[in-house]
């Protein structure tokens, strides 16, 4: 629903301005992200929320109240905080006897809950506890998914879409080689745990242009074990995921590029008029002086003769 | 021959003092570099895994051979200088984000834009200073300092001729100007119901004017009169009431759908229906009727005959049958026995 097609218009031109600025658009900034606390985190679980926060930090928001919910059962509370804050990621943290050290992750699709992924925090080292020199903050990290069960569980598969949503921070045309400093690395097992490290890359010297690279754990790092999930079902995921014609690239068309890369082109042309192709020339096909005189003669007569006529 | 010994030994020396840049893997491992992601879908070492011990350092070599890898791509790309910092260009990323808010839709146009779009008709830009001559100065034409100037140029108005001269000019401005924005308001609201494809009553005496004009009432009556089970068929008629007529009433009107013309798809076929039409009238012969014919027929000549009675009476004196030259003929008579004749005035024998 567009601004000017609310049946209420804003009264005020800041009113219209923020409507406005949360209307759809077809390139989306970087998602923000909140972090809400459940009923009565746990220590672990509210510092790995706290870690993951510092980590995101530009694009994100801690809320500081604890809330009396939970998740599974009723969303509305994130969907409310979410279009309160304009928020499309969340956090949850919680803690029960039934599930201890719970962490909850999720995205939105218009301001509804698309996916909802319970993980379980069993190991948790803190970044403070890492002591050395961390990265700058609002860095683009390198995001690396090791282990086969990434590809082959439907869980994980949407675990790893969300991981990269949370993380990758924004789309970018050109990266600086120096601000390759944050590696992020995901491992899984087949028996649904998770190992989320964080490095520090070292770019040492090779003897070639490309560096050698040395990693520092700097923290956090999470043993996640997989617990319940909500998925989005597929067509809403679709959805979701459509891309606007307007962002689609155009191809070209009767361009194409050989094996050796050069480029190869296809033109259409039209009929070739021969009659009034200019050839050469010649001498010998000019009119002479004489010629030209004659025929200026004949001409004057013909004239002549049609202005007899006509009176 | 020892020259080149030494020159490559000193090389591999020289490499040797670096680790090296190669990652080997069972199985290559996959990338989106526009969004610095790398999948290692090879197996993992499940003993080292499993050991609490050894998992950290074994997943620090596991992510650095992967950074190694993802990061010789990357420096594979073209580099640029912008602002002192080397740079590369990444290529589009390959993983589709799911999106925050849906695509934006095409604003839907007002029936007005429809219109001018339509007929063609383009905005053509109006300054927004105007030079007023009566203030000597430049007067916006809408919004900050327009009241101001309308203000001071209105410190009279003269009431028309036509007016009551009680007549309060400035209230009525006022009452103008608050119409035209309600109209506009209305025909915002119109536009959001078109735009929504809701249903909007189009009759009916409307709520905002305490009177309603006569069309008005009309409408609203044939509507009324209409929405019956059985279409309005058997609601009686004033003496002298009239259906409603107008524009767009008729689809107002229950049971009264009319179809509409499909436009004419060529000239030429336009130019065809058209002779037809014309060809249609030019040919057109008066029709018989020929009951009608008939009855007229014996109607003149019944009135004919009884003038001729009227003209006759005078005449009454004189012989009747014989001796009439109109009843002259060379046949025998025949007694009133032969075929009878209605219009004879003498039909036949006095029988007595």
């Amino acid at each position: 629903m567009g601004v000017m097609q609310r049946i209420k218009k804003p009264t005020t031109r800041r009113g219209k301005k923020v409507l406005l600025s949360k209307e759809p658009q077809f390139i989306e900034g970087p998602k923000q992200c909140i972090f809400i606390q459940g009923r009565k985190p746990s220590e672990r679980a509210r510092k790995v929320l706290k870690d993951i926060y510092d980590l995101k930090k530009p694009d994100a928001a801690y809320l500081n109240r604890k809330n009396d919910f939970v998740p599974f059962e009723d969303a509305t509370l994130i969907e409310k905080l979410c279009y309160k804050k304009e928020a499309a990621l969340f956090g949850v943290s919680s803690h029960s006897k039934k599930r201890p050290h719970n962490i909850i992750l999720g995205r939105t699709f218009n301001y509804g809950v698309l996916d909802m992924i319970e993980l379980g925090a069993e190991k948790f080292k803190s970044m403070s506890e890492f002591h050395n020199m961390k990265v700058l903050a609002g860095l683009k990290p390198c995001l690396l998914f090791n282990g086969p069960s990434w590809e082959l569980n439907h869980d994980l598969k949407r675990l790893k879409s969300l991981f990269i949503d949370f993380f990758h921070r924004e789309k970018v045309e050109t990266i600086r080689l120096q601000g390759l400093e944050h590696a992020f690395s995901f491992t899984a097992t087949d028996d649904g745990n998770i190992y989320v490290r964080s490095y520090r890359i070292l770019l040492k010297k090779s003897g070639q242009r490309t560096p050698r690279i040395e990693l520092e754990e700097i923290g956090p790092s999470i043993d996640f074990k997989l617990r319940r999930t909500r998925l989005a079902s597929d067509d809403l995921l679709k959805e979701a995921c459509r891309v606007p014609r307007e962002l689609k690239p155009i191809t070209k068309k009767n361009i194409s590029r050989d094996a050796f890369g050069s480029k190869m082109g296809r033109i259409h042309m039209g009929k070739q008029d021969i009659q009034r192709l200019q050839t050469r020339k010649m001498k010998g096909l000019k009119r002479t002086a004489e010629e030209k005189k004659e025929m200026l003669l004949k001409k004057k007569k013909a004239k002549k003769e049609a202005k007899a006529q006509a009176q | 021959m020892d020259l080149v010994n030494e020159i490559l030994e000193r090389e591999q020396q020289k490499a040797d003092k670096y680790k090296p840049i190669t990652v080997e893997k069972h199985l290559d491992v996959e990338f989106d570099i526009g969004t610095l992601v790398a999948f290692d879908t090879n197996d993992l070492d499940s003993k080292l895994m499993k050991s609490e011990k050894d998992r950290d350092s074994y997943l620090e070599s596991l992510t650095r051979d992967n950074t190694q890898l993802l990061l010789n791509k990357i420096w594979e790309l073209s580099t640029e200088r912008i602002d002192e910092a080397i740079v590369v260009r990444l290529p589009q990323p390959t993983t589709v984000m799911p999106r925050a808010k849906p695509v934006p839709k095409p604003k839907p146009l007002t029936k007005w834009q429809e219109f001018a779009k339509a007929k063609g008709i383009t905005k053509t830009k109006k300054s927004k200073l105007e030079w007023d001559e009566q203030l000597q100065k430049w007067v916006p034409l809408y919004g900050f300092k327009k009241a101001a100037a309308e203000k001071e140029k209105n410190w009279l108005i003269p009431v028309p001729q036509n007016l009551d001269p009680m007549t309060d000019m400035y209230e009525k401005k006022a009452s103008e100007k608050s119409e035209k924005v309600a109209k506009n308001e209305l025909q915002r609201l119109k536009n959001i119901a078109r735009a929504r494809k809701v249903k909007i009553p189009r009759v009916g005496i409307p709520i905002t004017s305490d009177k309603a004009s006569s069309t008005q009432l009309a409408t609203a009556t044939s509507v009324a009169k209409a929405s019956t089970a059985s279409l309005g068929k058997f609601q009686d008629k004033l003496p002298k009431e009239k259906d409603a007529r107008g524009k767009g009433v008729h689809e107002l009107i229950p049971g009264k759908e009319r179809k509409r013309k499909l436009p004419v798809p060529t000239p030429a076929a336009e130019k065809e229906n058209n002779l037809s039409i014309i060809d249609r009238i030019l040919k057109k012969r008066p029709k018989i009727d020929m009951e009608k014919a008939v009855s007229k027929h014996i109607h003149e000549e019944q009135v004919q005959r009884s003038e001729e009675k009227r003209s006759m009476k005078p005449m009454k004196g004189k012989p009747k049958g014989k001796g009439n030259a109109t009843n002259f003929s060379a046949k025998k008579p025949k007694g009133g026995r032969g075929q009878r004749n209605p219009n004879k005035k003498n039909p036949g024998r006095k029988r007595r």
